[in-house]
């Protein structure tokens, strides 16, 4: 009887507790949300998109920032794709598990765990000082990729690893090599997976910015080049709300900020979904 | 001892030995594999039947530590397959298997039969075309998938999906099929469909199964071996195994007394 009484007591606790936790995190999306969009939305004319930011950004548009955020978001993709799902491909299928496996697998698992700033000084340091590309899109988007390069790999291996194994042992029954069973045998069936960790990086790219101060800096200049530097969307936001330039601005930067995460998580759900009705 | 055969033979098997890193899982196996017949392995469970078929295409390669002693030669070039020597990839070029559970790729249905096609780098579509419908209908497949080799293969039903796999082994015409108990996930019905059609394919292509359905290997089979704890206990013609066994242990596996 009283354990019983007490099994339902627990019971009834815990899920008042998840519900509390559920609700809360909710209600603080929705207040964020809701706050940037209530005074962000009203800005949001065409010439807002089409304009460049005039006097710091007190008036005009966003034009310049939101090239910034899609070239450095291109540049940090097309590198860090190649060079996270190879990675994942070669810890999965090209060794077992060796020294050289476990250094790779504890330094990216390190990499994950660093603060952006930190990828943002080796960046300046590397890229902008070192190799000489100055503050530009391409210090910047290479300092991204850095950065995003763990979410890759994991996501892809982990990808790699749901693949049961007889898809391997029916391609290499058929004669296939490893590389023709990589291929048309295990990839096509992680790209769903690699897919997710490439939106989850567009993510973390487009909300970034102390790293991407100290090496794309924050040039509010039309880029001509790889090598101009650039100002992102969220630096943008950044500098018009800690300088004090104009909130209303800022705001509206902020609005632009989240229409343009929604549209990207939208569209990649479409494709994801598609992709996998396809193919089952 | 273990009994010679006096038909064609397209590979002799000699004191095979096979270790999974320290667990000698094949003890000094022996064995004649005649041509285009079939030769069935049965025995209890954990016996080795899989162990042994899987080292007809090198599938132990694929995982460290696995290692092979004896020869294994395949006729007519007498090909030692189990050589280190010799290119695993170029072994399961010539021998093909099926396995246990049917598996077909998340691909179409014309996808998976070409699959072994296209790994061999043959793009021409005509006769790409050609040989998967060749293989779909010695799967005896062609009648029900014709309208639908655009469609994905888990739209088949579990038999139809194994006999989609029978045709993607048969697609490259290999030498020797190895069946690891092909139908032990399928109905009745599916079941002697493929039993029917394994007995087909003789004619053209040399069979090896497992099989733990003793009915199974009595109804298809031309030469059964059985097999306990790693090693060959007894090897015939199917008839003579199954009514006069030689050995007490044979008897006592097929009239069911252990296993
Ligand atoms: N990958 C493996 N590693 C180690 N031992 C294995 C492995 N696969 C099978 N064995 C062992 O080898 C023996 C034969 O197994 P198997 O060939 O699968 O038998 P069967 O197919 O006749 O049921 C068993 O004792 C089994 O435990
Ligand atoms: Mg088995």
């Amino acid at each position: 009887m009283r354990s019983n009484r007490l099994r339902y007591v627990t019971q009834s606790v815990a899920k008042i507790l998840i519900w509390i936790a559920a609700l809360s995190t909710i209600a603080v999306m929705i207040l964020i949300l809701f706050q940037i969009l209530r005074e962000g939305l009203p800005i949001l004319r065409l010439s807002f998109f089409t304009q460049s930011p005039k006097s710091m950004g007190r008036e005009g548009g966003i034009l310049t920032p939101i090239i910034g955020t899609v070239a450095l978001t291109v540049v940090a993709i097309i590198v860090a794709t190649p060079l996270g799902v190879g990675t994942a491909v070669f810890l999965r299928e090209y060794t077992r598990e060796s020294r050289i496996s476990r250094v790779i697998r504890f330094g990216t698992d390190c990499l994950a765990g660093v603060p952006s700033i930190i990828f943002g000084l080796f960046g300046f340091v590397f890229f902008v000082i070192y190799l000489n590309m100055g503050w530009s899109i391409l210090s910047g988007g290479l300092t991204l990729a850095a950065m995003i390069l763990p979410t890759i790999i994991c996501t892809t291996e982990e990808a790699i690893k749901a693949i049961p194994y007889s898809f391997r042992e029916v391609s290499y029954s058929l004669g296939g090599t490893k590389w023709q069973t990589v291929t048309r045998a295990i990839l096509p069936n992680a790209l769903p997976g690699i897919f997710t960790g490439i939106i989850l990086s567009v993510g973390r790219s487009i909300g970034e910015t102390a790293a991407i101060i100290l090496t794309a800096g924050s040039s509010l200049v039309m880029p001509t080049s790889l090598f101009s530097p650039i100002r992102t969307m969220a630096v943008h936001f950044y500098i018009l709300a800690r300088e004090g330039i104009s909130m209303e601005m800022a705001y509206g930067t902020g609005a632009a900020l989240i229409l343009l995460v929604l549209f990207v998580n939208t569209i990649a759900n479409g494709l994801l979904n598609r992709y996998i009705r396809h193919r089952s | 001892m273990v009994t010679q055969i006096s038909e064609g033979l397209k590979a002799e098997v000699k004191d095979l030995n096979f270790y999974y890193t320290h667990h000698q899982a094949l003890k000094n196996i022996h064995l004649q594999i005649a041509e285009k017949k079939i030769t069935a392995l049965i025995g209890p469970s954990g016996c080795g039947k899989t162990t042994y078929l899987r080292c007809f295409n090198r599938m132990h390669d694929l995982y460290p530590g696995n290692r092979y002693e004896g020869e294994i030669i395949l006729f007519p070039d007498q090909l030692n397959i189990i050589s280190p020597k010799i290119d695993p990839i170029e072994v399961r070029m010539r021998i093909s298997m099926v396995f246990q559970k049917p598996n077909p790729f998340p691909k179409t249905v014309f996808e998976n039969v070409a699959y072994g096609l296209r790994v061999r780098g043959e793009s021409r579509r005509s006769l790409v075309e050609d040989k998967v419908e060749k293989a779909l209908k010695q799967a005896a497949l062609w009648e029900e998938v014709k309208d639908r080799v655009q469609d994905l293969a888990f739209n088949l039903s579990g038999g139809q999906q194994q006999r989609l796999c029978i045709a993607r082994a048969l697609a490259t015409d290999p030498e020797i099929l190895l069946f690891d108990e092909p139908t032990s996930a399928l109905d009745p019905t599916a079941t002697s469909k493929i039993e029917e059609l394994i007995m087909q394919l003789k004619k053209e292509v040399t069979i090896i199964i497992v099989t733990h359905n003793m009915q199974q290997a009595a109804r298809v089979s031309d030469y059964t071996a059985f097999m306990y704890l790693g090693e060959i206990i007894e090897f015939d013609k199917t008839d003579k195994v199954f009514t006069h066994p030689s050995k007490k242990l044979t008897e006592d596996y097929i009239t069911g007394r252990f296993g």
